[in-house]
This record gives C-alpha cells, sequence and structure tokens, in this order.
C-alpha cells in the first residue's frame, strides 16, 4: 500500500546479498529476496496495529474515561503529527527526559487515571490472546511521523546526559561474554548466521537502525517496537533484563535516537 | 519427495489437481460454493491421496496463467506472497495448492464476471515446494505451477 | 471480538483495485504448544467482497493463508464514494465485516 518503504527494504536486500549467497550455495538469489521482500511492501500487516491503536488513542479509557487525545507528546495536547520524531526529549511537567513509551505511560497515569504499574503492564504482549496495548499506540504515534525527518533535542542538560549516559551503556561491556552493543554492532559486515548486523556506530547504520522500527516481524507476525528490540538485544548480551521505560532504557533510546538525526522516519516498517 | 511422485506430478498433476476438485464437487457452474466452506477439498493431505480420485478431464497447462509479484525464494515461509493472474477468456475461479503443504489446497477465489481474473495474497509453506495455480474458465480446467524455495533466515533474533 | 480490517478501495478509470489486510491468527492446527498438545486449527474459512450489494469477490481458505492476511484484486466499475463491504467468517464461526469508501 506504500512505495516509500521499498527504499529503506531495496537497502536491506542489498545487505542481504553476500549472506544469502553464500548461504544457498547457488546462482544469485539476491534479486529473488529482494524481490520477495519488495512484494512484503504491499500491504504491510503493521497497519493493522496502526489502526488498533489510533482507535485506542481516541476511546475514552482508564478510570477516568478519558481518552489520550489531550496527550502532549511534546508539540502541544493531542499533537501526534511529527511527535515521535523529536523524541526523546525533556518535558517539563515531568522534569524528565522521557522517551515515547513513558510519555504514554505519563498521559495514561496523568489523564486516563491509570496506576503507572496498570500502564507499564505487558508492554510487548504475545499473539493475539495477550495483544500489547502499548504496542500498538506506539504503531499509531510513530506512522505520524512517517516521511518526517529525525530532530531530537540536545538543548537541556537533562538531554545532554541522557545521551552520554546512553553512550555509556552502549558501550559498556559485561555479563556472562563480556559483550556490549558494540561487540555486535561496531564493525561493518558483521553478521550472525544469516541476519546482518548494522553498524550502530556509523551514522548510516545507526539512522536505518533507528527509522526501521517499529516493525512487522514475518517470523513472529507480530508487531515489534524499538524497545521490544533494544530488551532483545539484551537478551542477546545476556543482560539482566532492560526494565521498561526505566531511565537506562530511555538514555539508551536517547543515544541511538539523536544519532539517527537528519534521517527520514520510514516506520513502521515490515523486516524478516 | 521421492522421484516417483514427481514424475506422476509432471504427467498427471493437472489429473491429480482436476480429481481433487472433481472430488469435492466444487466450481460447478453458477455454483455459489463460497458461501460454504469445503471441507472434504481442504482436508486432502497429499498428491497420492488426490490420485486415487482421478475421473475427470485433465486440466490443461497454459502460458496464460503467470505469477506476479511471486517470488523464486521466499526468506521467510511464514509469508510468502502468490500474485496469480489469469489471460484465459471467462475465468470463473483461480485456486492455489501447495504440493508439499499437510493440506495442499490453500485458497479458492470466486471471480464473477467484471472482477479481473487476477488475484494476489501471501501464504504458508512449510519447505520449498511446487506451487499450482488452477484456473476454472468456461466450464474447462487450466494449470500453472512455480517452484518456490524457502530459506528460513537462521535463529529469531 | 476481531480487529477491523484495513481496506482500501481505490478507483482508477474504470477500475477499482481493493487491497485489505484481516487481523486474523490462521493458526494452521499443525503447531504444538509447550505441553505438546497440538493447537487447534482456527482459520478464516470464507470471504466475500461486495460493491454495491453485488458479489465482487468471493473466497474460500484453508489453514495455510498467511497470519494477518493479505488480499488484493480489481474489478470494473466503481465510482468514488461507492462502498466496497467485505465479510470473512472463521472455523469458530466467527465473523467481521468492514466497509471502506472508494477513493
Ligand atoms: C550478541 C550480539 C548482539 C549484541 C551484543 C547486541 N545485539 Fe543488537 N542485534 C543483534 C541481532 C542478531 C540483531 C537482529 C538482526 C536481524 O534480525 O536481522 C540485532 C538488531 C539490533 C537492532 C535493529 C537493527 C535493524 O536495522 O533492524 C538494533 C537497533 C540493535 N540491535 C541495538 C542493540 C543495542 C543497543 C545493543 C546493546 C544493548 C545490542 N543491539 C546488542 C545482535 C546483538
Amino acid at each position: 500500500m506504500r512505495s516509500h518503504h521499498r527504499r529503506a527494504a531495496q537497502g536491506v536486500a542489498a545487505l542481504f546479498i553476500l549472506a544469502a549467497a553464500t548461504a544457498l550455495g547457488q546462482g544469485s538469489p539476491v534479486d529473488e529476496i529482494a524481490k520477495y521482500r519488495a512484494a512484503l511492501q504491499d500491504g504491510n500487516p503493521a497497519e493493522l496495529w496502526e489502526a488498533r491503536g489510533e482507535d485506542m488513542w481516541k476511546q475514552a479509557r482508564g478510570p477516568k474515561k478519558a481518552s489520550l487525545e489531550r496527550c502532549d507528546l511534546g508539540l502541544g495536547p493531542g499533537v501526534v503529527k511529527g511527535a515521535y520524531s523529536e523524541l526523546p526529549k525533556y518535558f517539563a511537567d515531568a522534569d524528565r527526559v522521557q522517551d515515547l513509551e513513558t510519555r504514554l505511560v505519563w498521559c495514561m497515569v496523568t489523564q486516563q487515571g491509570y496506576t503507572e504499574a496498570d500502564a507499564k503492564k505487558n508492554p510487548f504482549g504475545a499473539g493475539n490472546d495477550k495483544k500489547a496495548d502499548m504496542e500498538a499506540l506506539v504503531a499509531y504515534v510513530t506512522s505520524e511521523s512517517r516521511g518526517i525527518r529525525m530532530n531530537v533535542p540536545q538543548s537541556h542538560p537533562k538531554e545532554q546526559e541522557a545521551y552520554r549516559i546512553g553512550e555509556k551503556i552502549f558501550y559498556y561491556r559485561g555479563g556472562p561474554h563480556d559483550f556490549g552493543c558494540a561487540t555486535c554492532h561496531g564493525d561493518d559486515g558483521k553478521r550472525i548466521r544469516l541476519q546482518d548486523l548494522p553498524n550502530l556506530t556509523k551514522v548510516d547504520g545507526a539512522r536505518k537502525a533507528y527509522t526501521t522500527w517499529p516493525a512487522y516481524r514475518v517470523s513472529q507476525g507480530e508487531l515489534r517496537s524499538f524497545q521490544w528490540r533494544l530488551n532483545d538485544c539484551f537478551r542477546q548480551q545476556r543482560f539482566p533484563e532492560l526494565e521498561f521505560a526505566s531511565d537506562a532504557s530511555i538514555a539508551l533510546t536517547m543515544f541511538l535516537a539523536r544519532n539517527a538525526n537528519g534521517a527520514e522516519f520510514d516506520a513502521p516498517a515490515i523486516k524478516r | 519427495m521421492d522421484s516417483k511422485r514427481r514424475d506422476m506430478l509432471k504427467t498427471g498433476g493437472g489429473l491429480t489437481l482436476l480429481s481433487l476438485v472433481a472430488a469435492a464437487g466444487w466450481l460447478k457452474p453458477g455454483d455459489g460454493w463460497a458461501a460454504e466452506w469445503n471441507k472434504a477439498a481442504f482436508d486432502t493431505k497429499s498428491m497420492d491421496e488426490t490420485l486415487k480420485t482421478i475421473g475427470a478431464t485433465t486440466p490443461a497447462q497454459s502460458k496464460d496463467i503467470t505469477f506476479f509479484s511471486t517470488p523464486d525464494i521466499a526468506e521467510n515461509g511464514a509469508v510468502v506472497p502468490i500474485g496469480i493472474t489469469s489471460a484465459i477468456p471467462k475465468t470463473e475461479s483461480i485456486a492455489i495448492l501447495v504440493e508439499k503443504n499437510p493440506n495442499m489446497l490453500t485458497a479458492v477465489f470466486d471471480i464473477p464476471p467484471g472482477t479481473e481474473p487476477a488475484i494476489s495474497t501471501r501464504v504458508k509453506m512449510g519447505q520449498s515446494s511446487n506451487v499450482y495455480a488452477l484456473v476454472k474458465a468456461d466450464g474447462k480446467y487450466y494449470v500453472a505451477s512455480k517452484e518456490i524455495k524457502v530459506t528460513l533466515g537462521g535463529c529469531g533474533g | 471480538m476481531a480487529d477491523p480490517m484495513k481496506i482500501r478501495a481505490n478507483v482508477v478509470g474504470d477500475t477499482t483495485e481493493v487491497k485489505v489486510l484481516m487481523s486474523h491468527e490462521m493458526e494452521t492446527g499443525q503447531r504444538k504448544d509447550a505441553q505438546g498438545k497440538t493447537i487447534p486449527a482456527w482459520h478464516i474459512q470464507t470471504v466475500n467482497a461486495t460493491w454495491n450489494g453485488k458479489t465482487v469477490l468471493s473466497a474460500q481458505w484453508g489453514p495455510a493463508v498467511a497470519k494477518n492476511p493479505f488480499l488484493s484484486f480489481k474489478f470494473k466499475g466503481g465510482a468514488k464514494g461507492d462502498k466496497v463491504q467485505i465479510t470473512w467468517t472463521d472455523t469458530r464461526g466467527d465473523t467481521r465485516t468492514d466497509e471502506a469508501t472508494i477513493g
């Protein structure tokens, strides 16, 4: 349904070339994998999440029976268009740097009357029985920044602090394998099995990675948020679970989002 | 798949497909079959099983049936895009069959007059397999096939 | 209840193109849960699309149609503002109808 996915998809396909060629040990499957990915761009099931999230945004919910239509994502109450391209940022009312998820939790608590625990519950869901409201909301809000250039601020001291902490977390090594993010994402052309590992320390890699999440994961049949991606990489790194909406999570998101500045946001996308 | 089955498929694949159709009793002219799901047809488990019920005219291999937006290789078998278009006049229905799936018949589309004989959807494939496009047009059956390779891209990360 | 479909219908010249996404597990009946028990099949069986009350496509699906199904087709006729309606019914007897305005 949307053609502007295509460019990103072809970029990913290009990365896949070598891996696929080696693994299949045959002619040139490059074009075919590219064709496969291109065919999926038309009608990305992520749109089902976007639609559900939009409904949820407008519905009166929670103990206070309020919608989120007065929620200020940084561009004024109720403004969704473009909001995600400037997150995370410092919010004076919360006196804290907040990413999209933290800000949504904030609005659910202050405007809809949910407890913080309820608002944070089950952020990633699991299948049809346990669909995550959060991921649907995230799908909707992010979709409203499609085509807009990332412009994450670094003017407030707390924004600068969050970036610095995020950078530390990114390069911090630990756990049973002494892994850090940079172990897997600090070189060009690295891959695990067939998966290319983007070099997040370079502008191109950082931009493409950040601007193509959330994504509908074909392998899972689910929409997955950037937060989910981070949690999954903490798992890959054998680190303790990254606490949802924690300062550490926000800081790491700030570091990665800010490094994508200038790139056009192009998600929710579709990934393998 | 063993080579014997492959041979049968080459020579009599059409018959197999048709027998499936005939046994199921759908795709009769003017039948509004889509109102009721045809369990017998969708339960067909294998080529062998369907071969048992041969008994109608062979679908002709047709170059007028083409696959579009259908890759030769699917990165993930959970979602394989399939597009089929028929240039055969009076196309009434288009069915998708995946040879190596536990149940071969995947989907049948009824094309009323005025609707273009072209559909696209996505199917699951457990492994690399032939995919058949079976078309009924003006009471006759036609078939085309395409092999699609499935590569599962390593561990789910 | 099942989530709404996402339907797009656009007319170009004398042809309307319809694209549909449906929210459905499309459980095959082949998978096993953690306890080794087979997860029963649960999938859309029939799909019917109408334009101004006239059927423009009908389909029967087995469990091998991909999760969160996508479908696209074209029919002659249709004008901006007309309605396209799509209904599916699944193995549990659940059904869902959604409508889109041709743009
Ligand atoms: C053990 C290796 C490993 C470590 C350590 C690791 N990751 Fe990953 N990362 C992966 C794999 C594998 C993927 C998935 C690639 C795919 O699915 O194609 C991935 C994907 C990503 C992506 C998405 C890229 C894209 O374009 O879709 C981001 C962002 C990311 N990781 C960030 C991080 C961060 C931040 C850390 C540190 C907290 C980290 N990763 C640590 C292996 C790792």
